[in-house]
């Protein structure tokens, strides 16, 4: 039945210091601009939720005023860039033992300046035993929220905008954790909410949701018959003397009933023929341990039985677990999966939620912010700012991480545009962004975690460099490395902390924090330098190529793209050569190749667009829509085709004619997931009847979309900049990747 | 899971042993251990059958149509059908993993003659088992569903219902030891996981061979003619209307006469669930481990009991709703969302989270906790089960039921109000005694 938490037993978290001082801009993020508030109060934990306006800077580029002057004078850039102040939209989710609900509170109104709210959505058993009290600590309103509705909100919310929300559970494999791709269409689904009752609700649309059935049997009964039977008063350490105890003591297996025959008669002699069976006894004594375990087993079981029953009659092979008695351990998820295959065969998978414990807050946060249509947006995980899955705020100090007790912080951005599925995905439920799953793959995970770490000197040295004039960047950029160097550590430790580790969420990860430390694009300046050295090349490389026959033509553009390609500041191998050399660039890059290239976008994929223009191709060229590392953006390909429009007549027509459309991807990586692409992009490529996609680069290409399939012929080409990844594919550094592919009949 | 039976292996098995069933009357006088049988004892069992017991039994074979004959019957003949019928005494034995389930035919058309020739060791069985209520400690004849007068393999007789604890099967089998049963060449046709489990204790404690059989066959083949033979002249199947209702809740006769298809809940120490289509055509659905044993087990934790009575009687004087968390604990009344009235339980032992409540509530609370617990469990599984097998009669039978009325008036209740009216509950007067009565049937070879 419905999620009431176990308000009122006030027992977990008594032992502890409730005058604990906070460690207050680590936790309560941003709070001066926070917006509007929900709280979901469970029986030991409060989850906050608030909204923020985050004020950051981005480097936006501009074109000079051209008119009148002379264009072509050497020496000058191509644009001028100037860093703004961009202001975004955050999300901040907070977990805390309800034991600093006080302490929390008084901190939250010391700090709230900006706020015009007059409400806080509130939900949760307890949101009613604390309400006076948020109500007298914060002046707001409490607006009670229904429970189930709240959570079913939360969870469509993160099941929609986080990839690799949802996991299995598999003991006995390293990592336990098997993180799901997210499918593009979640509905419908089971959640199975243990709270104390239990509640099984079907959920159908994002509107649609109904209570199927429940169960009185959930972690109240194993809280409260527990503390009964055992004498211990707390969930935890209910979980912990489970955690060791042998049911078999306890529970009448059927090898009791059948004794050794079971195994004539193929029977599994484990199988629990009835709990608790042994102990219809007055003369033995059972150990904690032992009852304890009897009574998870016991619990498990039946929970799960009844979750497939369900299940098989609303023909849903889908269902998710949350709930209080699930949230986070191990021990539970254990036996559920457990019940779950034992009772369906196999047939139903029992999921679990990486954010289950946030579904409340969240859910009451999108109750109360209906009116700025929260949904209408995508939300994307903010690395920098998230605690990682069994990771208690990873990235705080040890001390503070001791005084902070189980804070733990989840931060989603709201992004600018909505994202969608590239409408090209042969198969979008199976489609895999990532090629190498790093949490699977140890070898592969030891390696890039020891790249990532070795890179980040250079990383830092790059960020300062980028902002010369600013007085701290120093000190910023330190702590960029702090930060990034822990999370760096938390994945060692816990490669599942984030959902499934690739070199994408490396790469993604490096990003957030440096824009976290208002670094947003250090390799602005970089960029603006080589394009400006490569708009100076462009009629050039034109005026050469055009002089090819057109096979040779054919080739020379293919090694322009691959060539440019080779700038790539993120590589390692590269960077290396860079930073130690400054006159490396053009020549060496084409010595490499021993032919004729140029810098990526310019003298790279514009020829070659050039080239399918000028066979009456229509080109969609998507950039990224934020900056990641020297990777064009959507704003500088603006102006570089405004540029090479000026310079050359194909491009000019072509851009007029809107048969060259220049669009953004709605990624801000160096690595891209094509089934979250910007709406405009993927609304365009239906519109056109897109038939051949073209991917350049080792991060879209090989780090990501190797094994992509598409519905229409593919090309994914890029150059292998990493020694260990060549060595891997079976090739040798600067080997080219040159993969065009044709879908099956 | 549940304490019936768990696969297909098992079933392959029972067949087996059904099979060896119908050879064991010739086993026992021609098999090896015939062999050591003196000549005399034959042909004095031969010599006992009655005349007016074949000429029933050969009506029987009529239908079955490899006999016909008039009502006088020669000695001969008789002699010859008496191979079909084994001896005397006739048990079926069921033993579960809480409970051994006796069931003993006593006939009561004994002739002179035969009671002359009646051996001393199936006498003085015969005199303990009819003559006493309770058998040492443990052991008890439930007199109260005891069958009269009723008519099987041509014989006339009464059928007696006894059970004791499994912890007491040596002391079981020592008797038949004690007794010298084996000089009998009975066959001992037994059921349940116990079948199993001391087949090798009844051979070499007792020199007894067990005829192994299938135990949901058995249950089976035991509730459908238990409720064919009725129960002296009443009604063996029953429903509860108003259920709820203390002042007007009524025991009412159900007539089974459409029995399929059917869900069978049959709730030993732990549960089985089966749906049944015909006689023969049965699966298994589900089970669950949270039976009778579970709630005696819990009972004997929480509270210090030491009987199933016992437990029982506490439960009866206790009020769950302390122990229990409510719907209205919650929501303080209703939650109407989902349409969950306020008496229903949230969550089962919710209340004692908290240290003040654990502190308030008496044994007799706990004990009424447990039985609600398990009993609501049981139920909403069985609603599932019949949902997903489109099934709308329940029968719930097993020994968790036995003077059981909380549990039964809930199931009642409960089956009703969560399937509005779509589901109905039945049970049976002899709830825990259909497998011995099965195997019973095997060893007679009734269909």
């Amino acid at each position: 039945m419905a999620e009431c938490g176990a308000s009122g037993s006030g027992s977990s978290g008594d032992s502890l210091d409730k005058s604990i001082t906070l460690p207050p801009d680590e936790i309560f993020r941003n709070l001066e601009n926070a917006k509007r508030f929900a709280i979901d109060i469970g029986g030991s934990l409060t989850k906050l939720a608030y909204y923020s306006t985050v004020q950051h800077k981005v480097a936006k580029v501009r074109s000079f005023d051209h008119s009148g002057k002379d264009t072509e004078r050497d020496h000058e850039p191509p644009y001028e860039i100037s860093v703004q102040e961009e202001i975004t939209a955050r999300l901040h989710f907070i977990k805390f033992e309800n034991t600093y609900i006080e302490a929390c509170l008084d901190f939250i109104k010391d700090h709230l300046v900006n706020t015009e709210t007059k409400v806080i959505q509130a939900t949760g058993g307890g949101a009613y035993k604390f309400k006076d009290l948020i109500e007298e600590k914060l002046r707001l309103k409490v607006d009670k929220e229904d429970v189930m509705t709240c959570l079913i909100k939360g969870c469509n919310f993160v099941l929609k905008n986080i990839p690799h929300e949802a996991f299995v559970y598999q003991k006995d494999s390293d990592p336990e954790f098997r993180f799901q791709t997210n499918h593009p269409h979640i509905f419908p689904y089971l959640l199975v909410n243990i709270g104390s009752g239990v509640s099984i609700v079907k959920v159908e649309t994002e509107d649609r949701f109904e209570w199927v059935g429940g169960s009185s049997i959930g972690g109240g009964t194993f809280w409260g018959l527990g503390a009964l039977l055992t004498k211990t008063k707390k969930f935890d350490e209910l979980l912990h003397l489970a955690s060791r105890g042998q049911h078999s003591n306890v529970d009448m297996l059927v090898r009791d009933v059948y004794g050794g025959a079971h195994q004539t008669l193929g029977l599994s002699g484990n199988l629990i023929a009835s709990s608790f069976g042994k102990s219809a006894t007055a003369d033995q004594e059972f150990s904690k341990e032992d009852m304890a375990k009897s009574l998870l087993h016991m619990i498990s079981n039946d929970i799960g039985q009844l979750a497939c029953l369900h299940a098989r009659l609303h023909s849903l092979d889908r269902v998710y677990f949350g709930g209080f008695f699930i949230r986070g351990h191990p021990v539970t998820m254990r036996t559920i999966t457990y019940s779950i295959n034992f009772f369906s065969k196999g047939e139903v998978q029992a999921l679990f939620l990486r954010h289950e414990g946030y579904l409340g807050a969240i859910g009451a946060f999108l109750k109360g912010a209906e009116q700025d249509n929260p949904n209408q947006y995508s939300w994307g995980e903010n690395y920098a700012g998230s605690s990682g899955l069994m990771s208690t705020s990873p990235e705080l100090g040890p001390a503070q991480r001791a005084r902070s007790g189980t804070f733990d912080l989840l931060e989603m951005d709201r992004l600018e545009r909505p994202l969608v599925n590239l409408p090209l995905l042969l198969d979008p439920p199976s489609y895999v962004p990532d090629t190498v799953d790093l949490t699977d793959d140890a070898l592969a995970r030891k390696y890039w975690l020891t790249c990532f770490e070795e890179a980040l000197d250079g990383v830092v040295k790059r960020a300062v460099a980028s902002q010369p004039d600013s007085v701290d960047a120093a000190e910023r950029a330190e702590k960029f490395r702090q930060k990034y160097w822990n999370k760096l550590q938390t994945l060692r430790q816990q490669p599942f902390a984030y959902g499934t580790l690739t070199v994408r969420s490396l790469l993604d990860t490096r990003e957030h924090c440096l824009n976290e430390f208002n670094f947003p694009d250090p390799y602005s300046k970089v960029k603006q330098r080589e394009n400006g050295v490569a708009l100076r090349c462009f009629p050039g490389v034109v005026r050469s190529l055009d002089t090819l026959g057109w096979e040779e033509r054919q080739l020379a553009l293919v090694k322009g793209l691959l060539a440019g390609n080779v700038f790539d500041w993120g590589a390692k191998a590269v960077s290396d050569v860079l930073e130690s050399d400054p006159y490396f660039g053009f020549e060496e890059a084409k010595r490499k190749l021993q032919d004729n290239s140029g810098i990526d976008i310019i003298l790279g994929v514009f020829p070659f667009v050039r080239e399918l223009l000028l066979r009456g191709t229509e080109v969609i060229l998507a950039c990224n829509s934020g900056p990641a590392l020297n990777d064009v953006t959507h704003g500088e390909s603006l102006i570089v085709a405004e540029r090479i429009a000026g310079m050359d007549p194909v491009v000019h027509s072509a851009l007029r004619e809107e048969r060259l459309l220049l669009v953004q991807t709605g990624s801000s990586s160096p690595c891209l997931d094509l089934s979250r692409l910007d709406k405009g992009l993927a609304a365009l490529v239906r519109e056109r009847g897109a038939d051949l996609v073209v991917i350049e680069g080792m991060g879209r290409a090989v780090h990501t979309n190797y094994h992509a399939a598409l519905c229409c012929e593919s090309l994914k080409l890029a150059v292998i900049k990493n020694a260990w990844l060549a060595e891997r594919l079976g090739g040798r550094l600067f080997s080219v990747i040159f993969k065009y592919e044709v879908p099956a009949e | 899971m549940g304490a019936g039976r768990l696969g297909a292996p098992m079933e392959r098995h029972g067949r087996a042993s059904a099979t060896s069933v119908s050879s064991g009357g010739e086993q026992a006088a021609g098999g090896p251990e015939g062999r050591r049988q003196e000549p005399l004892r034959r042909r004095a069992s031969s010599a006992s059958v009655p005349a007016v017991g074949a000429s029933v039994e050969g009506a029987r074979r009529d239908r079955l149509g490899s006999y016909s004959g008039p009502t006088s019957v020669s000695r001969q003949r008789v002699e010859s059908l008496r191979k079909k019928r084994p001896l005397f005494p006739w048990f079926g034995l069921d033993i579960g993993g809480t409970l051994v389930k006796l069931v003993y035919f006593e006939p009561k058309d004994i002739t002179a003659e035969e009671e002359e020739e009646e051996v001393e060791s199936l006498k003085s069985i015969r005199k303990y088992l009819t003559s006493n209520v309770a058998y040492g400690s443990t052991g008890i004849r439930d007199v109260h569903l005891e069958l009269k007068d009723l008519t099987l393999c041509g014989r006339k007789g009464n059928l007696h219902f006894i059970r004791f604890p499994t912890h007491d099967m040596p002391a079981f089998i020592q008797m038949g030891r004690d007794k010298n049963f084996s000089s009998l060449h009975t066959v001992f046709c037994a059921t349940g996981g116990g079948a199993y489990k001391f087949e090798q204790d009844f051979l070499t404690i007792g020199d007894l061979q067990l005829c192994k059989l299938d135990e949901l066959d058995c249950l089976i083949k035991g509730i459908l003619y238990i409720d064919s033979v009725g129960f002296n002249g009443r009604s063996q199947c029953y429903y509860f209307e108003n259920p709820a209702d203390s002042e007007k809740c009524q025991k009412l006769p159900f007539d089974l006469k459409n029995p399929y298809p059917l869900l069978l809940v049959n709730i030993g120490s732990g549960v089985s669930i089966l749906a049944v289509y015909s006689k023969d055509n049965y699966k298994r659905v589900t089970g669950t481990s949270l039976g009778g044993g579970t709630f005696f087990g819990l009972c004997c934790l929480l509270t210090g009991c030491t009987t199933f009575e016992e437990a029982l009687e506490m439960a009866s004087r206790g009020d769950s709703t302390k122990v229990d968390k409510l719907v209205r604990d919650i929501y303080g009344g209703d939650y109407e969302r989902f349409g969950l009235p306020g008496w229903a339980v949230a969550s089962s032992f919710g209340n004692m989270m908290s240290k003040e409540k654990r502190e308030a509530v008496s044994k007799e609370d706990l004990a009424r906790a447990t039985l609600i617990t398990i009993t609501n469990n049981i139920g909403s599984i069985a609603r599932m089960c019949a949902l997903n097998e489109n099934i709308n009669q329940v029968v719930f039978v097993g020994n968790f039921l036995r003077i059981n009325t909380i549990a039964m008036r809930l199931l009642a209740y409960a089956l009703d109000y969560w399937s509005k009216g779509q589901l109905k509950a039945l049970f049976s007067e002899h709830e825990g005694y259909f497998g011995a009565v099965g195997a019973l049937l095997e060893l007679l070879k009734i269909p």
